[in-house]
């Protein structure tokens, strides 16, 4: 057992998959010499050599592209982005190309690949670069989706996309790179799909996935001194969702506060609310609560930012809505 | 007013002349002369056999098209379908040279880069029809025709979304140290799209072993190439652009497409680096079946083209070269119609696909 950074993790996933598995090559804008914007391959070119470490122009669209395109000609390409919001220069190889060759194919096709990048909102960098699609690329069919929130799940995540056969979403909240956590030393993968309760409790449960995960631990803490026990859910994958253990939860506390640290309107928690309420309504105590962050744009201001951004509060002030404290 | 006649304006505000723009009469003849060159030429590198076969797989793909419209009208082909008449002679040239490790990535207008690739007649039909025993299982219908054991990566309906999978195609076998060659097809109209500039780029960069095999037919849908493209149809910017090699070769005459690529499929075989072909041709029928194809284009115009139908000048070539006799050519239009005929009875009496299998295939 070690303590790691999410960001040692991630490299260690990379690492690992590089020097186990001679299809995997990793590719990206200044992941190379520059040893990538968050330091995740720091090191890897010299130590792996310019064929599996491949820095690329400034082409979201043809190296998504080529990615999809080298895992159809039976590579592991592992592609990173450098931030989510740019996913949308390449939204059109990612929906129409990854995640549809199978199925337009008749299952010819596979995209063993992962697309990795950093996401999510909190650190000023206004409109175009705090955008969090992975909640947009969860609900398209044929492509996988996950979203770590410690160490231990980032790499036992990635080991697992990394080897699926389908393209994988791989959202990494910029936010998170420095959180540690313990890892253990033996091999371990974590299936994806596969939620878990991060935090037991009686009286409500809350769910998230990535940062959230933080927020509601936060607001856990703050509501056990007002007495609620609260039980926590992290999705880890946003697609597909746990909802069995979600519903589970549910059936067992009757209340449940549901987060996106993503935009509110369209997240992947109005699909979970959707669910849970479809499946779960007569164990239910009171309506399953939405927050997330304010539907504008991205302020870069920083107040106007953290005013925007769903915080522990907000879970709070929702969960008083359906449980007295 | 014709566009390329339109003063441009300079950043410094002066207004410039345009650069002599190509002529009207050119652009409606993709730059050749169509009094001239009525009669595509021969080859002695390639063998007699093979001559006539070029033929009979262009007739296959006409007929083929021809019948899918016919099976459109009768309602038993649906969706966008997008015939490539008129266009045979540059897919057989292009496609009959490669071999079988090599793989092909192409656009909508798909069907005939399936026959000339030798996929099954019948499971292509089979495919318009939307049945279980099409290629795609009935899920992917006319634009998406795909056959992974033959190296044909589809068929794909995004203008030019098809180039940047090519090039990881290409950079696959560039990781895996093999000689295979990747032919990535795409039309006029695709070279506008950001995905043209990005690949050619990408792979003139990284120096990928890749065909850009570019069917210049002159009209990205109703749209003339010369309307939408500053350099019109001409396509000779690119070299300087890219430092690609570019070919440029008459996409109506067989052999000469034929063995402009088989050139450049032996250079990148050799040396690994991309080239760019460009056939000059035509579809003599409208973009897609709902679309007559005459109200961006003149009548003389198809007409010009028309007169030089591959399949009208290269059995003409045939029988005047003794390669072929016209029993020989009546012989092999029967057989092109009984395998025509034989695909629309096995797509006819092939099962519809269960509803379930709207599920499958979503995930590996």
């Amino acid at each position: 057992m070690a303590e790691i950074t999410i960001r040692e993790a991630i490299t260690q996933g990379l690492a690992e998959a590089i020097e186990t598995d001679e299809s995997v090559f990793i590719m990206g804008e200044d992941i190379g010499e520059y040893g990538g914007a968050y330091s995740i391959t720091k090191g890897f070119l010299e130590k792996y050599g310019a064929q599996r470490i491949k820095d690329t122009p400034i082409s979201e669209a043809a190296f998504v592209g080529a990615g999809i395109g080298a895992a159809a000609a039976g590579l592991r390409p592992v592609v990173e982005l450098m931030s989510m919001s740019f996913s949308l220069v390449a939204f059109d190889q990612i929906v129409n190309m990854a995640a549809n060759l199978r199925y337009m194919s008749g299952g010819q096709i596979k995209v063993p690949m992962v697309i990795r990048a950093p996401t999510g909102a909190g650190v000023q960098l206004g409109a175009t670069h705090s955008q969090s699609f992975e909640t947009w690329l969860a609900e398209v069919p044929g492509i996988y989706c996950a979203c770590p929130s410690n160490p231990h799940d980032a790499l036992g995540l990635l080991r697992s996309s990394i080897k699926s056969d389908n393209p994988v979403i791989f959202a990494e909240h910029s936010h998170l790179y420095g959180s540690r956590g313990d890892v253990p030393d033996d091999y371990y993968e974590i299936p994806l799909g596969e939620g878990k309760v991060a935090r037991s409790g009686e009286d409500l449960t809350m769910v998230s996935y990535g940062y959230g995960v933080h927020i509601l631990e936060q607001a856990a803490e703050q509501m056990a001194q007002d007495g609620v026990d609260a039980e926590i859910i992290d999705l880890r994958s946003l697609s597909p969702v746990d909802y069995d253990t979600i519903v589970a939860s549910v059936q067992k506390t009757g209340r449940a506060v549901m987060l996106d640290t993503a935009r509110r309107t369209g997240g992947i928690m109005s699909e979970v609310v959707s669910e849970v309420q479809e499946r779960a309504m007569d164990y239910l105590d009171g309506p399953v609560m939405r927050v997330g962050s304010k539907d504008v744009p991205w302020p870069y201001n920083r107040n106007l930012e953290q005013d925007i951004l769903a915080q522990s509060d907000d879970v709070i002030k929702a969960a008083r809505k359906i449980i007295s404290f | 007013m014709d566009p390329s006649e339109k003063p441009r304006i300079a950043t410094t505000g002066v207004v410039t002349p345009a650069t002599p723009g190509i002529s009207p009469e050119q652009k409606s003849t993709n730059g050749f002369d169509p009094t001239r060159s009525s009669s595509p030429s021969l080859s002695a590198s390639i063998d007699k056999d093979e001559l006539v076969r070029m033929y009979r797989l262009m007739l296959l793909i006409r007929r083929f098209e021809e019948t899918c419209g016919q099976h459109y009208s009768l309602g038993n082909v649906r969706g966008f379908l997008h015939l490539y008449i008129g266009q045979e002679a540059t897919g057989i040239g292009a496609i009959t040279p490669l071999e079988a490790r090599d793989y092909i990535v192409t656009h909508y207008r798909d069907h005939g880069h399936a026959l000339a690739r030798g996929l099954d007649t019948n499971r292509i039909m089979a495919e318009m029809f939307g049945k279980k025993t099409g290629l795609s299982k009935g899920k992917g219908g006319s634009m998406h025709i795909f056959d992974a054991a033959k190296h044909f990566m589809g068929g794909h309906a995004i203008v030019g979304a098809q180039l940047p999978l090519a090039a990881g195609i290409a950079l696959a076998q560039q990781y895996l140290e093999t000689d295979v060659v990747t032919m990535v097809f795409f039309g006029d109209g695709a070279t506008n799209q950001g995905t043209f500039h990005e690949t050619l780029n990408l792979a003139s960069v990284w120096q990928l072993p890749i065909i850009f095999f570019m069917e210049n037919n002159l009209y990205g849908m109703g749209s003339a190439v010369g309307r939408v493209r500053l350099q019109g149809a001409d396509f000779s910017d690119v070299m300087g652009a890219y430092d690609v090699d570019t070919v440029s070769v008459d996409g109506m005459d067989v052999v000469a497409v034929r063995e402009a690529t088989q050139t450049a499929i032996d250079k990148v075989r050799a040396q690994g680096s991309p080239i760019f072909i460009e056939a000059k041709t035509f579809r003599f029928v409208g973009h897609s079946f709902a679309d007559p194809g005459d109200q961006y284009r003149q009548k003389s115009e198809v007409e010009i083209w028309r007169r030089r139908d591959p399949l009208v000048t290269y059995p003409h070539r045939l029988l005047e070269y003794g390669l072929a006799t016209q029993a020989d050519l009546d012989d092999l239009s029967e057989s092109v119609d009984a395998e025509i005929a034989a695909a629309v009875e096995f797509a006819t009496n092939s099962p519809e696909p269960d509803l379930s299998e709207a599920f499958d295939d979503v995930y590996a």
